[in-house]
């Protein structure tokens, strides 16, 4: 295995310094803070509650909606408030990527809102979403098959690495971020953009597998911390 | 629309007619208040403030634009405000509700009439470049009294901010990649919420104390004790003897809140 040090000084496989807190919102069902490297995001989860929009109401399962935000501060270049074409993407994925983790169909009639806030974007902000939201639904008491987690790989200067800062994002040749639920190792959100080998791919998936069960174990302490009777 | 509970109409009602509130405080006094600056490194200014369980972000970025015609020499100042459906079950995601509007228009009211932002320190080149401030307020968690939650964030923030220098070289617009200089500010303004209950007018109400009041007094005092904004809410009249109050009230107040910045 490769030994290069990267920009960061971080190893190929090393994550950013990464914080987790649940529960730091008083009105929400459930909510998380989480830090990853530069990245600050919030996530709020209200639910199950009774579909008051009808269009979205389902008479034998219940509904996940989720929506990914920006804060207009987030990033360097203010962004404009609300939703663009990238956000809803995200939004969509980020359900997409829960859901398999969630017994939807013990709740009919019924959402869960996911509300994922980015207050300080620096690189990997979906992955991180995933990785709060899982543990704002935990907080929130909804029973779940697994915590769902994200972390991504891609490739710089022509090396497979774990994790990517916005500045290697930006300079990469490649970002593949995923989704899995750890005890299965099903995977449940997949995007990959930019140039890789079939070879470099399975590499890729490989390593950002192995980020996400560490990233799982730091979701677990901070649930355990939340919630341990000591 | 949250119903609220004839009994928690009542009870309300009781203790503040008994000079009493469910949280225990006085009818004249704050939550416990906490505020923490530069907590975006990607703004040029930002604040998180916490009034009980209220709790708000404000970054603050700024652009290069022109100035409006009639203030040439003069920058801008633009306070937006999302109250996020985070922070709310009743909070509706989509484009910014009446409330959310009226609370941004009265955050900037007392920022704007005090002017204690110099905004002729923010033009760059007369007719032509001016500093434009966005102030951006992120409502993320609800438990009453977001408009004093609001004012003190972006005080807050202003405070901290620091913008690029902008210099004309050639008549191009240059942004100094490393120096910076202090968003100049000459005063402090606090916005002290009260509503009223019964006939008793109540300081920094509670989300329940908010669902049960019949009329809304917000008032923008400078530190020095100037009145610069106010605004009335709600479905009910307030009395002459009711707003003199509240505005005596609020002069004493504002000295106590802009200790914490």
């Amino acid at each position: 295995m490769s030994d290069i040090i990267r920009d960061d000084g971080r190893k190929f496989d090393e994550l950013r310094p990464i914080k987790i807190e649940a529960g730091v919102l008083e009105r929400a069902d459930g909510s998380a803070y989480l830090e990853v490297g530069g990245n600050k995001i919030l996530v709020a989860v209200y639910g199950p509650r009774e579909s008051y929009i009808r269009r979205l109401l389902e008479p034998n399962t219940g509904v996940i909606r989720c929506r990914y935000n920006m804060a207009p501060f987030s990033v360097d270049d203010r962004k404009r408030p609300g939703p663009d074409r990238r956000s809803s993407e995200i939004s969509k994925i980020t359900a997409d990527a829960l859901r398999p983790a969630l017994m939807l169909e013990n709740y009919p009639r019924s959402m869960i809102d996911i509300y994922i806030e980015v207050i300080e974007a620096e690189g990997g902000t979906r992955c991180a979403g995933i990785t709060a939201a899982s543990v704002a639904l935990v907080d929130a008491g909804i029973p779940m098959k697994d915590i769902v987690v994200g972390c991504a790989a891609g490739k710089v200067y022509d090396e497979i690495v774990l994790d990517l800062s916005e500045k290697e994002d930006k300079e990469g040749q490649a970002d593949v971020p995923i989704a899995m639920m750890p005890r299965t190792g099903e995977i449940t959100l997949l995007q990959s953009d930019g140039d890789l080998t079939e070879e470099e791919f399975a590499k890729a998936i490989d390593l950002a597998m192995e980020g996400c069960r560490k990233v799982n174990e730091i979701q677990k302490e901070a649930l355990m911390k939340k919630y341990s009777i000591e | 629309m949250e119903i609220v509970p004839e009994i928690t109409r009542r009870s309300i009602e009781n203790l503040v007619g008994n000079d009493k509130r469910e949280d225990g405080r006085a009818l004249d006094e704050y939550r416990d208040i906490s505020i923490e600056t530069n907590v975006i490194s990607k703004a040029e200014g930002s604040a998180r403030v916490k009034i009980g369980g209220t709790q708000v972000i404000v970054g603050i970025k700024p652009q290069l634009g022109s100035p409006f015609p009639d203030t040439p020499d003069l920058g801008v100042l633009m306070t937006n405000c999302e109250m996020l459906p985070m922070a709310d079950p009743t909070f509706e995601p989509g484009p910014p509700s009446e409330d959310s509007i009226e609370l941004a228009r009265v955050v900037d009211r007392g920022i704007r009439e005090s002017e204690l932002v110099e905004l002729d320190k923010l033009c760059v080149e007369e007719g032509k470049h001016v500093w434009m401030l966005f102030i951006d307020l992120h409502i993320i968690d609800n438990c009453g009294n977001l408009f004093d939650a609001c004012e003190l964030a972006v005080m807050a923030a202003l405070k901290t901010t620091k913008l690029p220098v902008a210099t004309i070289v050639d008549e191009e617009v240059v942004i100094s990649e490393d120096e910076t200089f202090d968003l100049p500010i000459n005063n402090e303004l606090a916005l002290c919420t009260f509503v009223k209950i019964g006939d008793k007018m109540v300081i920094d109400p509670t989300l329940s104390e908010e669902s049960v009041a019949s009329a809304r007094l917000n008032v923008g005092v400078t530190k020095d004790g100037h009145i610069c904004s106010m605004q009335k809410g709600g479905k009910e009249p307030l009395t002459k003897d009711d707003i003199l109050f509240a505005v005596n009230l609020a002069v004493t107040k504002t000295k106590e809140l802009v200790e914490h910045l």
